[in-house]
């Protein structure tokens, strides 16, 4: 059996990761409708930022938390300069813009950077625990409590404060929310904020064990895209639970059928839930009137 | 050629295919015309760029000189992007308007291969710097290659292994293209060193998290040693994952990540594993009765003055090419064609950077295992091993 509770082990800590991705697509959808496909970048920005600071001097945690502010700034001038400017366009429009400011993060970080991958040295040392006769790093601890962490918060933002109740009533009915006095536009601003915190501490905390590099970003979001989908797109939990889903059935595909279709799951897990349950695990169920 | 003409093509070139010409401009007649089609930029830049500088280097060091039989040297590079169509265009233009006496170039198996039939009509001499065996195999009359293969490189593992006693392997490959080719050569000549591959898993070139593959490595029974074809991040992370799990039984990597940003990134868990290597990325680690210490040598200082970036065994490939044909022609006295093929044929004893080449008529790659060296990492640092 410790092969299986290893694959569990690899399915958690990728899900979690996947899990948070997940969610920065559902806060931004929630608020406005838009599928951020530059939601991976954030996620390469948090850890390449991290390297770079790290690589120029700066203490790691200082590091971290200013590469979470500047992927946060990226976030806000990704919203102001893109996305608020087209509003009116419809949903395919700024979709089509989102992917587009995802090549475009892509090709600076690029420049800015370099074309090389790069690591982060791990919080508590590469020294893996052993539990059951598998084995898991510290780090992969580290990811699992940073992402309980940030999905807690967020749910208690949601559930406790006015701001979050804002975002709830944004995302339930834009019109309705701006006729009660909700700053709409700035709550939509929030969203694309808080996305980009979310991917730029999913990135930091998961660099030390995946290392990262200019184009980590395409493939996050096309797993975090294949997550939130599973999950329901638009659902907070569904998001969480649809990461550590697919998470699992990657580790567990490659580990129990054939590594050679790992990437493959992912989007036979688009095709079969768009097939079978279009709404995803959590979603409600939308008919739309003609 | 007139001095206007000289200019004129110049101008035509670089506002037509965005290609490059080196900086030379033309000399008087006589000058000696030396093609490459390189790809200095795209998804192979890393290979043709490192391989143009070096050869603008070279050539320029010779004009210095006083050039190659009292004649200039006049180097003329265009960039295939990593293109086959592109290569193909190129290499027909190179024949046909420039009018080279021999070419140096095809940074990937695909754009030489593209290439290879317009030569073998020109009959020009075409010394290629890409991997894949099947360029010099079967034979062709007027194709050549400098770099080592990957089956070498399998050899040399494999070698090892018997050295050390090891028969059953596991073996977990990239899929990307050098991954899978590599692990395609190892198959193909495990069975000439005894060596049965028990196990063997696949990885996706982009995957972050090799622990499920390596867990049925691990609980497959007898596996005496491992060996990881693969370029780029993922050897790296196999080597994390492989420390993780506590595997005891020694790890192969390839000459795919011979280079220092491997072991950056593998950190504390590349400590022990061993890969073949060209000497030149050991060049101080050789002794001094190394036959290739001083070429190697001499080349990284000279390439990383000029150019302030470290060298690589791409550059080194484009190196020997270069001297080869060098010799070659002086060998030959003239620059026409099919004497140089012959005298390129006769090399022997040349003492290059990728190891020393002995052509033949057979054999027009010239390189045995001794291209490659045994390295194992100890205290993040390479170490021979013999």
């Amino acid at each position: 059996m410790p092969e299986l509770l290893q694959f569990a082990f690899s399915g958690l800590t990728v899900g979690a990761v996947y899990a948070l991705v997940a969610l920065g697509f559902t806060l931004i959808y929630n608020a406005s409708d838009v599928v951020n496909f530059a939601q991976g970048e954030f996620v390469m920005l948090g850890g390449m930022i991290t390297v770079f600071l790290h690589l120029a001097g700066l203490p790691l945690p200082i590091a971290a938390v200013a590469a979470i502010l500047i992927t946060v700034l990226v976030g806000l001038a990704l919203y102001a300069f893109a996305i608020d400017l087209a509003r009116g366009s419809g949903a395919v429009q700024i979709i089509i813009i989102t992917i587009g400011a995802s090549i475009f993060l892509r090709g600076v970080a690029q420049v800015v950077f370099d074309k090389r991958f790069h690591a982060l040295p791990a919080w508590f040392g590469s020294d893996p625990i052993r539990i059951g006769g598998a084995a898991i790093l510290p780090q992969s601890l580290v990811v699992l409590a940073g992402a309980a962490l940030i999905v807690a918060l967020i749910f208690l933002m949601i559930d406790r404060t006015i701001l979050g109740r804002a975002i709830l009533a944004t995302a339930t009915n834009r019109l309705a929310a701006r006729l009660v006095g909700i700053p709409v536009r700035r709550i939509v601003a929030l969203s694309f904020a808080l996305s980009a915190a979310i991917g730029a501490v999913a990135g930091l905390l998961v660099t030390p064990i995946t290392l990262t590099s200019y184009d980590v970003g395409t493939l996050m979001a096309l797993k975090g895209f294949a997550a939130a989908m599973l999950g329901g797109m638009g659902s907070a939990p569904g998001a969480i639970v649809g990461g550590v889903l697919l998470g699992l059935a990657e580790s567990f595909g490659a580990g129990l059928i054939s590594s050679k279709y790992k990437d493959a799951i992912a989007f036979l897990i688009i095709l079969f839930t768009l097939f079978v349950r279009p709404q995803g695990l959590f979603g409600k169920r939308v008919t739309e009137r003609v | 050629m007139s001095i206007e003409m000289g200019m004129t093509r110049r101008l035509a070139l670089a506002a037509g295919l965005g290609a490059m010409t080196a900086a030379a401009p033309a000399f008087a007649q006589g000058e000696i015309k030396l093609g490459a089609v390189l790809s200095v930029t795209g998804p192979a830049s890393f290979l043709g760029d490192p391989e143009k500088r070096t050869l603008e280097m070279e050539v320029e060091a010779l004009n210095a000189k006083g050039g190659l039989l009292g004649r200039k040297i006049r180097l003329i590079v265009y960039d295939d992007a990593g293109d086959a169509n592109a290569a193909r265009t190129f290499a027909t233009r190179l024949l046909e308007e420039d009018k080279v006496t021999a070419m140096i170039g095809g940074s990937t198996t695909g754009t030489t291969l593209a290439m290879v039939p317009a030569f073998e009509d020109a009959q020009v001499p075409f010394i290629s710097l890409a991997g894949a065996i099947q360029i010099v195999q079967p034979v062709r009359k007027w194709v050549f290659k400098t770099p080592h293969t990957d089956t070498m490189a399998c050899e040399k593992i494999f070698e090892d292994m018997k050295k050390r006693g090891t028969t059953k392997i596991g073996m977990i490959s990239g899929t990307d293209g050098f991954g899978k080719s590599m692990r395609d050569q190892c198959v193909g000549v495990a069975g000439k060193y005894g060596i049965e591959v028990l196990h063997e898993e696949s990885y996706g070139p982009r995957d972050t998290d090799m622990t499920p593959q390596l867990t049925n490595i691990k609980n497959k029974a007898g596996v005496q040693a491992v060996i990881n074809p693969g370029f780029g991040q993922g050897p790296a992370i196999v080597t994390r994952n492989y420390r993780q799990l506590g595997i005891t039984v020694p790890l192969y990597q390839s000459h795919g990540v011979a280079s220092k940003q491997f072991i950056d990134l593998a950190g504390p868990a590349a400590e022990g594993a061993r890969l073949p290597a060209a000497a030149l990325l050991v060049a101080s680690k050789l002794p001094d009765s190394d036959p290739q210490k001083k070429v190697v040598t001499q080349y990284t200082e000279d390439y990383t003055k000029k150019t302030g970036q470290p060298v690589s065994t791409f550059g080194g490939h484009a190196y020997d090419g270069f001297h080869i044909w060098k010799e070659a022609v002086e060998r030959a006295k003239t620059d026409n064609a099919a004497r140089v093929r012959d005298e390129i044929e006769k090399t022997k004893g040349y003492v290059g950077t990728g190891g020393v080449v002995n052509m033949s008529p057979t054999d027009h790659m010239g390189l045995d295992l001794s291209a490659f060296r045994m390295l194992e990492i100890r205290n993040g640092d390479w170490t021979l091993v013999n």
